[in-house]
Formats: structure tokens, sequence, C-alpha cells
């Protein structure tokens, strides 16, 4: 990939993370207090149906998380695999969207 | 190019920079799993239920308790990188590795005491 692209990639990367962090502190704190007491789907769909505050905080949660694996696990496959050039690039594409079609389903499967 | 051996690798920074990789990596097999169980809310709240009973067996659980460990230390390992790479450096961000840890550790502790 061009100097450029990396660069953009670089970017889109420190991007999500930033969002991600923000995200990943408040999943934490939901999951601590969650799990007291085991889970049960009437406790998560209790909080989560109909809640659009929640649908909008997984959307971008989602969105982050399908920006950010993806671009992880290449820099993986180009330093640990040697994988590289197009076929790399059409399965970090390939991750991103079904990341996002999955956790969309999930946040929709919620919410519901 | 020489390749590096353990002497050159066996560093704290390393060290983090392999934990922050690995946790990455797993986190990032386990999220479509994730999805997926969330996504049996479809097919009613029982079928969703079915699946949360299974976590409930001792080796699902503590196996969930390591990922979300692995969460805490991918974010606090990943704030750190962010604080190296934009904040001005300072010499307070050699203590950041400790501060990194410390924080995987409470988080970490803090769950499972809820478990």
């Amino acid at each position: 990939m061009s100097a450029r692209g990396e660069t953009r990639l670089w970017i889109a990367q420190r991007a999500s993370a930033a969002v991600l962090a923000l995200c990943v502190v408040v999943h934490l704190v939901v999951i601590i207090y969650a799990m007291r007491g085991g889970l049960s789907a009437a406790e998560i769909l209790g909080r989560t149906r109909g809640n659009v505050s929640w649908a909008a905080f997984y959307t971008v949660f989602v969105l982050a998380a399908a920006v950010h694996a993806p671009i992880g696990l290449r820099t993986i496959a180009m330093e640990w695999l040697g994988w590289r050039g197009r076929s790399l690039s059409i399965a970090v594409h390939l991750a991103v969207v079904a990341l996002a079609v999955l956790g969309f389903r999930a946040v929709w499967a919620v919410f519901a | 190019m020489m390749r590096s051996d353990f002497r050159a690798r066996n560093h704290p920074a390393w060290w983090a920079f392999l934990v922050h990789r690995l946790s990455g990596l797993a986190l990032a097999v386990f999220l479509p799993l994730h999805f997926l169980v969330l996504g049996q809310a479809l097919a009613g709240e029982a079928a969703l239920d079915g699946l949360l009973a299974w976590t409930q067996r001792p080796l699902v659980k503590a196996a969930e308790w390591g990922l979300v460990v692995l969460l805490a230390a991918h974010l606090a390992g990943g704030l750190r990188l962010l604080a190296l790479e934009f904040l001005p450096w300072r010499d307070w961000q050699k203590s950041l590795l400790a501060a990194a840890a410390g924080a995987t550790i409470a988080i970490g502790l803090a769950l499972a005491l809820a478990l």
C-alpha cells in the first residue's frame, strides 16, 4: 500500500482507538455491574429494549470496533504472516463489513 | 538483517507490545462470537437465556473473566500508546507501563468480586 494509504490507516486506527477508549470504559462498568448475580436475558433486554440511548451508544461502539479490529489484524497478518498485497486488502475490507453487519444485527436484536 | 534474540526483547516495553498484540488478537476473534450470541435475542428471550445459561459453567465463566481482563489490558495499553504518541514527552510517561498494568489488575479484581 502507498505511504498515504498507510498514513490514513494509522489515523483511522488512532481515531477509532480514542472512540473505543470511551466506549470500553462504559462497557467495563456495565459488565461488572451486570455480571453481579449472573447474566439473564431479561436483565439485558430490560436495559436495552426500546432504549435509543443504548442503541446509539452500541452503534457507535460497533462502528469503531469494525474499523479498529481489522486494521489491527492487518498489521499482525503483515508482520507475523508476511501476508501483503491485494488479497490482504480484500480480506481486511471483508472483515470490516462482516463485523459491522454482525454488530448492527446484535444491536438491533437487543433493541427491537 | 540480524534477528533480535530473546535478550533484546526481554524488557517491559516489549512485553507490553506482546500483551497488546495478543489481547487485541483474542478480542478480534471473540468479537464475532459475542455479536452472534447477542443476535440470538432475535429468536426471543428464551433463546438468549439458553446461551447465557451455558455461560454459567465454571470454565466458561473463567474464560469470560479472562476476556474482560484482556479487554482491560488492551484498553490500558492502548491509552498508554496514545499518550506516548500524542502527548509531549514527560518523565512520567515512563510510569505509564506501571499505570496500565495497575489499571488492568484493578479491573480484573473488580470483576472477580462481581462474579
